[in-house]
């Protein structure tokens, strides 16, 4: 540690490959804006096939996500060490891993591709947010953090964070596909978006789907929060202090339990667990932007 | 919890007399062990942990709840008379995780019961009509011996298996339910080895100069907060001598300019009144573990040596301070108190630089926090300590209130400078002060906690039991002959998408059997 060689220059070069995957994300966001606009007016079944829309915005989803993988590889060379130390790498990282699952649990659950367009959304906005606002200079590691523990806790975390936020994605597609207000609407264009849910997959599918994305997210989040204790025993002398990081990890773990109880309570299941999902989730980027920019406590990592 | 719902209040009837108190106990019970309660309960007090994150707390950030009291006094007497700079062992946040816990175990205490006898009981006789199950498939085939071939391969699968002439019950999964189990007594066991932890723990604070050493009783502790039934007999008699404190600090990379690298303590330890010195070192992420003491690096910083002699040459003060260090590049806070003084008392408030440099404003800063170009500047006030009235007053502060300044600031003299080495005449015939070297402290933490141990393991065991009963799939399995061939019918408790798949894998399989 005593000789670190960090290289600003490269850290530009991986922020150059980071604005060159938001241009890609772009067209992905388009592409799929594009498809589901089609959808809307021509009424298809979302299992069909798929058209030429839906290939692009895939093809231009993995080709982004191709450039921010590089651009967060560069980030750690640069910096010599895991790329998460900071917001700004949490933020892009956090980001791969996202796009990175939502690839891969396509693979296995097709159904989930008409949510792509939330997902290349949320990637951009966390890009945009990233690379303007929370863009720090290469930095070593505070003594604190120099520990596999960083890499064990915090990896673990951005991974729940991508389940949760998938389980999210589908939890508003659920709530919109089952709203009243869409269901009766007389406006041509709120018709046109009832006939596009129309063509997602059943609500109890959706439901279901959204809750075993959640489950594996509380899991990993369970983890988190036991591995965040063990690392606080060694680094700040108590496994558990209320510092405000830790108070948010217990809200949201607290939250994502609940939601676990409703879908087995009766009247509970359905559009208020689907709720609670997306509570859960507000709070998870809460934990991230609120509580690491402004408020105080032992986490304060964001370098800004 | 039980997944059973509670009788709903409207099934009691609430005027009739009969029910009385052991009723209404009951329905009340009935109601704080029912799901829909726990739920409440887990999102009220997910709820009441915010404020805690909003407000100072006690715990966490003292100076934080000093300081809210200074700017809003009023206010600050309102918020206390709520808890809410002690949110997490407030009256109401204790109330709701206590209901939480009374719920949880009036629910898996039956719920234990019950899956012990479901553990020994076999599974259910297979349903007269397999059409009104969730998965069910119709195979028309000439195999023999259906039954005794789909028995073999579901037993083999881990189920529990029960054969009549025509037809197969199976059930898995009890693991399941096992795990849920798992988890919520786990959960009972964090928390009660938190609270156990807690009545015998404790945790002190203690600067250590280079050179100096910590004895582990109550007089070597600068601050120690002790548990409930902490017992000071508690303390294992050991001494560390803090030897040398080595800092790296990144002098390379232009953008990571004086950011530590690595903090080390080495340290020489005597476990018992004539034990052996052993050689040991601290760093942040490394305890030095000692019987029933873990040594924790929590702070650093400059203890410059000086020595301050009165007019006639006497040593009124001699020897290192301990300086608090005030921004990254560690310019530096201290106070001398020169009680005993000749001709009378007199205090300094101090600023060390590591590396000091003049500001655009005239004003010193340092720019860098290894001692690089050390300078010391001194503001001097005379006047009352405050020291003779009996209050204890803190070391890290000068309360100039009763004191004139007559140097720097607005005096006539200007305020001491010194390097390293150099000697200064105080004002008004005090004497002179002499910097005569520099030493680093260290800040260290002392806790023990026999319960962590514990913790861990309760903590660990509800992971598992958590990645049981949400990953484990519970399902039953009947087949049973046809005429023309086998039927077949699955049925899941909770979500299981993969019931047909398990159908198709079983007929598959049914029909390469070779039994013989």
């Amino acid at each position: 540690m005593n000789n670190v060689v960090l290289s600003e220059e490269l850290s530009q070069i991986s922020r150059l490959f980071l604005y060159a995957s938001m241009a890609i994300y772009t067209f992905a966001f388009l592409a799929d804006a594009l498809n589901l606009a089609s959808r809307a007016s021509q009424n298809k079944d979302a299992r069909a096939r798929a058209t030429v829309t839906e290939k692009a915005g895939l093809f231009f989803l993995i080709f982004a996500t191709v450039l921010l993988a590089i651009g967060v590889v560069l980030r750690a060379i640069s910096v010599a060490r895991v790329p998460w130390g900071n917001m700004y790498e949490y933020a892009i990282t956090g980001t791969l891993t996202i796009a990175v699952i939502f690839l891969i649990a396509r693979i296995f659950v097709k159904e989930i591709q008409f949510v792509s367009l939330l997902i290349s959304g949320f990637a951009l906005l966390t890009l945009g947010a990233a690379t303007t606002l929370f863009y720090v200079e290469v930095a070593s590691l505070m003594p604190a953090l120099q520990n596999y523990w960083l890499i064990i806790h915090v990896s673990v975390a951005v991974l729940a964070t991508a389940f949760f936020n998938i389980a999210a994605a589908l939890s508003v597609a659920y709530l919109l596909k089952t709203a009243g207000w869409v269901q009766k609407s007389k406006l041509a264009f709120v018709k046109g978006m009832n006939r596009l849910f129309g063509s997602f997959p059943a609500d109890n599918k959706l439901e279901r789907l959204s809750y075993r994305f959640n489950i594996i997210g509380f899991i990993l989040w369970t983890f988190t929060l036991i591995a965040g204790a063990i690392w606080a025993e060694r680094a700040w002398h108590r496994y558990w202090g209320w510092d405000t990081k830790e108070v948010w990890t217990f809200i949201i773990w607290t939250l994502y339990a609940g939601y676990l109880h409703a879908n087995a309570t009766r009247g509970w299941s359905g559009k208020r667990s689907a709720w609670l999902s997306l509570v859960g989730f507000a709070a998870v980027i809460f934990n991230f932007v609120v509580v690491n920019l402004y408020f105080k406590g032992l986490h304060v990592y964001s370098g800004l | 919890m039980s997944s059973s719902q509670p009788s709903n209040s409207r099934d009691i009837e609430i005027d009739s007399p009969e029910i009385g108190i052991r009723g209404w106990a009951r329905w009340f019970w009935r109601q704080l062990t029912s799901m829909r309660t726990a739920l409440m309960l887990l999102l009220l007090l997910a709820i009441a942990a915010v404020p805690g994150s909003i407000y100072p707390q006690r715990s966490a950030d003292p100076n934080g709840v000093k300081q809210f009291f200074e700017y809003n006094p009023d206010l600050a007497v309102v918020f206390d008379n709520f808890q809410l700079f002690d949110v997490y062992t407030s009256v109401w946040f204790s109330a709701i995780y206590i209901l939480l816990f009374t719920s949880l175990i009036g629910c898996v205490v039956p719920r234990t019961k019950v899956h012990y006898a479901a553990l020994k009981s076999q599974p259910p006789a297979a349903p007269r009509n397999f059409a009104r199950m969730p998965a069910h498939q119709i195979v028309k085939s000439r195999k023999a011996k259906v039954v005794e071939k789909a028995a073999v391969i579901l037993r083999k699968q881990g189920y529990r298996v029960v054969t009549t002439r025509t037809a197969v019950s199976a059930e898995r999964g009890y693991l399941r339910e096992t795990g849920n189990l798992i988890f919520h007594f786990s959960l009972i066991g964090v928390l009660v080895s938190v609270g156990i932890g807690g009545g015998l723990s404790y945790s002190g604070q203690r600067v250590l100069i280079e050179g100096d050493t910590f004895v582990n009783n109550l007089a070597g502790y600068d601050s120690i907060s002790p548990g409930t039934f902490f017992d000071e007999n508690q303390l294992t008699p050991l001494s560390v001598r803090l030897d040398k404190f080595n800092v790296v600090f990144d002098i390379r990379n232009e953008t990571n300019i004086g950011t530590p690298l690595d903090f080390k303590a080495l340290v020489t330890t005597r476990i018992g009144a004539d034990g052996e010195p052993v050689q040991g070192q601290i760093r942040v992420n490394e305890p030095l573990e000692l019987p029933n003491a873990k040594l924790y690096l929590t702070g650093n910083g400059y203890a410059p040596i000086v020595t301050v002699r009165d007019a006639s040459g006497e040593v009124s003060f001699s020897g290192p301070v301990a300086f608090l260090p005030q921004d990254r590049n560690y310019t530096s806070l201290g106070i001398y108190k020169l009680p005993d003084a000749k001709p009378k008392q007199f205090g300094m408030i101090a600023f060390f630089y590591p590396t000091a440099a003049d500001l655009e404003t005239g004003a010193k800063s340092s720019i860098f926090p290894d001692p690089i170009n050390p300078l010391l500047t001194m503001n001097v006030y005379e006047g009352d300590l405050g020291l003779d009235d009996g209050i204890p007053r803190n070391v890290y502060a000068l309360d100039i209130e009763k004191m004139t300044q007559v140097a720097g600031g607005e005096a006539k003299a200007a305020a001491l400078q010194l390097e390293t080495g150099q000697t200064a005449t105080l004002p008004n015939n005090l004497g002179t002060v002499t910097f005569d070297g520099l030493k680093r402290f260290i800040s260290l933490d002392i806790s023990y906690n026999p319960a962590v141990g514990w913790i861990l393991l309760f903590a660990l065991l509800s992971l598992g039991g958590l990645m049981i009963t949400l990953l484990v799939p519970r399902r039953r399995v009947w087949v049973r002959k046809t005429e023309d061939g086998f039927e077949l019918a699955a049925l899941a408790r909770g979500d299981d998408p993969t019931l047909e798949k398990v159908l198709n894998d079983l007929t598959d399989e049914i029909k390469k059997a070779k039994i013989e």
